[in-house]
């Protein structure tokens, strides 16, 4: 219990400062913030929008006020010369796109990388295992957005397979989804293939060198059970543990891949922003961003408590 | 006294297992050849052994290859990277004696890709320098003096990291270097200062581990008992022990802000044009995409084999100095 409350304080420490850098980054803008936020601005519109960003209020005030407009979901607005729109209006539409991108791109590389890992370590050495390494440690070195342009190009335009742009959810239509949404994925997955791959071998293989395997070994259990089911699970802590919190990467990763293949997620939101220099949406997206990875990374440290019977103890 | 005190570092290290394992988050997971070193005897270690020579010196001598070319770009006898020569535009390699062709305005393209290395050879290197300097120092102070000092610059570290890596860095540049009338400069600048500051956690944590080890050891407990101070402790006993631990994650580090670079310049903050990097040129190029897939190509080879040779260095020096994953 004890250690619950402190991983909930640390949390809490780490969500307070995340926060505040967030809240604080109109303020940090070079200059005056209202020439960057809306440049087409009048100097009444200006002095206007100085007032209700409370760009002059002391910082703990403008702290106050962002943090309370964020957790009610009044995430600012778009300024432009037309007006004002919402901006949760469109993270409403763009959050779930990003969501499923990174979840199907995490349940393809989980799918390849586990029968990969298991068979590696059971094999370990053997020229099936090298090679696999051999083309893994290739692929860890081939970054995600020249992957998905290579693929793009040579997938989508020259064998006309695959469409190389665009968004279908999957309630409209599942296959259409799984076509647009299958570069992308393959994309994303890639790095993490490798990455899982090769947690899993070396922990496997430390797994495979224990009692208990040996002894499942000497009753006569045939090796696809003895691996599957007495050393997989107490091989995939980590790979789990990092699988959690590889979301940092994928976040990032999913970014660049939705603006290239133009998918309208967070990714190509954040991308849109910076272009029309929308500094309180760009605000917003990173708060949702950084918010959710701090959250995720909690989960996951939590979740790997409760799984692992030795940390639980270890830290209680 | 030491062993107990010893102990209780690891084990609040221990505590905290979770993060610090994927502390960073976009660098390469451990490698596994200690591991697998260790499972599969010493009959095949040494012809790893060997094997890890051969890979390595073609790693190193692609790295010699890139940095020369990227050091000599002013005086090869390549075209003018800036200006279009003749009408090769969108060509494929060896059109006109252009060795990879022209770009999509017609420059050269190898003359880009050269003047590419300098740059994010420019902004790699020194903004993981930067990181390994401050981090580095951060580190050692932590893992050495330990306590009060420990928490609050793991603290630091924790917060730094709490932000998906890519996403800190483009909210940098963004905040402090876009906009009209943002000179080249600037945007180079902020750009190192960014990435810099994403990898001061990644070198920070690494730096603390292998200082926490490091400082329990006999010799540094023998210095002290000669009176020496902590000052020269930790820069004349401690540090030379930790800097291979750093250098190997530098080695990473850099690869990572190269490909970083490159996800920046596609989404609008990279280096800006026409000065040519590995990733604008890939970014520029991705409109050319469908009739001169070669733009795009030519600097993915490049990025492609240049984060390999250091992914795979990296793997080098952490094998031959035993540097401990479970650090990372």
């Amino acid at each position: 219990m004890k250690a619950v409350a402190r991983r909930l304080l640390h949390l809490l420490v780490v969500l307070f400062f995340v926060t505040l850098f967030v809240a604080l980054l109109t303020s940090m803008l070079p200059g005056d913030p209202t020439d960057a936020i809306a440049g087409f601005a009048s100097e009444e519109q200006k002095a206007e929008l100085r007032e209700d960003l409370g760009l002059d209020d002391p910082v703990w005030v403008q702290y106050g006020r962002w943090i309370s407009g964020f957790v009610t979901g009044d995430l600012g607005g778009y300024y432009s010369v037309t007006g004002e729109r919402p901006v949760m209006d469109r993270v409403r539409e763009a959050l779930p796109v990003s969501l499923q991108l990174m979840v199907e791109a995490q349940i393809l590389a989980l799918l390849i990388a586990i029968p990969l890992g298991v068979y590696s370590a059971y094999r370990a050495g053997s020229r099936f295992d090298r090679a696999t390494s051999a083309t893994l440690f290739g692929f860890l070195a081939l970054p995600n957005f020249a992957l998905a342009l290579v693929l793009a190009y040579y997938v989508g335009v020259e064998l006309g397979w695959l469409p190389v742009s665009g968004y279908v959810a999957p309630a409209d239509d599942l296959l259409e989804h799984v076509r647009r949404m299958a570069l992308p994925a393959i994309s994303l997955a890639v790095g993490q293939i490798a990455v899982y791959m090769r947690l899993l071998r070396s922990d496997m293989i430390a797994t495979l060198q224990e009692d208990f395997i040996t002894m499942a070994k000497a009753k006569g259990i045939p090796p696809s059970h003895v691996l599957w089911r007495h050393a997989l699970r107490p091989s995939s802590l980590t790979l789990l543990t990092v699988a959690g919190l590889n979301v940092g990467t994928l976040i990032g990763g999913a970014v660049i891949i939705e603006v290239i293949f133009s998918l309208p997620g967070m990714g190509t939101l954040l991308f849109e922003a910076i272009q029309a220099r929308q500094y309180i949406a760009l605000q917003s997206l990173v708060a949702i961003i950084a918010v959710g990875y701090v959250l995720i990374n909690f989960l996951v440290d939590v979740l790997y408590a409760v799984l692992d019977p030795r940390i639980r103890h270890a830290t209680a | 006294m030491p062993p107990p005190e010893s102990f209780s570092g690891a084990s609040s290290g221990a505590g905290s297992a979770t993060p610090t394992l994927a502390g960073p988050p976009t660098t390469v997971p451990p490698a596994d050849t200690a591991a697998l070193a260790g499972a599969e005897g010493a009959a095949t270690a040494g012809e790893r052994a060997q094997r890890l020579g051969w890979g390595a010196k073609l790693a190193i001598g692609w790295l010699v290859l890139v940095v020369a070319a990227a050091l000599l770009a002013p005086v090869l006898p390549l075209d003018d990277p800036y200006e279009p020569v003749g009408a090769i535009a969108r060509q494929g390699p060896g059109t006109d004696g252009h060795v990879l062709g022209g770009d999509s305005l017609g420059r050269d393209l190898l003359s880009r890709l050269v003047w590419g290395a300098r740059m994010s050879l420019l902004i790699s290197v020194t903004s993981v320098l930067l990181g390994m300097v401050l981090g580095g120092l951060l580190g050692l102070l932590a893992g050495y003096f330990r306590g009060r000092l420990d928490k609050a610059f793991v603290g630091v570290f924790d917060v730094l990291l709490s932000f998906p890596q890519l996403i800190l860095a483009l909210t940098l540049v963004t905040v402090y270097a876009t906009g009209e009338g943002v000179s080249s400069t600037r945007r180079i600048t902020v750009l190192i200062f960014a990435l810099g500051v994403v990898s001061i956690p990644v070198l920070g944590r690494i730096t603390r581990a292998t200082t926490l080890t490091w400082s329990q050891r006999d010799f540094v407990h023998a210095a002290r008992a000669m009176g020496a101070r902590n000052r020269s402790i930790m820069f004349g006993e401690v540090l030379p022990n930790v800097l291979p631990a750093m250098f190997s994650i530098a080695l990473l580090g850099i690869a990572v802000v190269i490909v970083a670079e490159g996800g920046l310049s596609l989404l609008g903050v990279g280096v800006q044009l026409p000065t040519p990097s590995w990733g604008n040129i890939i970014a520029e190029g991705r409109g050319s995409l469908r009739d001169a897939p070669h733009i795009v190509l030519a600097p993915t080879v490049a990025i492609f084999l240049t984060v390999l040779a250091l992914n795979y260095l990296g793997d080098v020096v952490r094998a031959r100095f035993d540097v401990r994953e479970s650090a990372l």
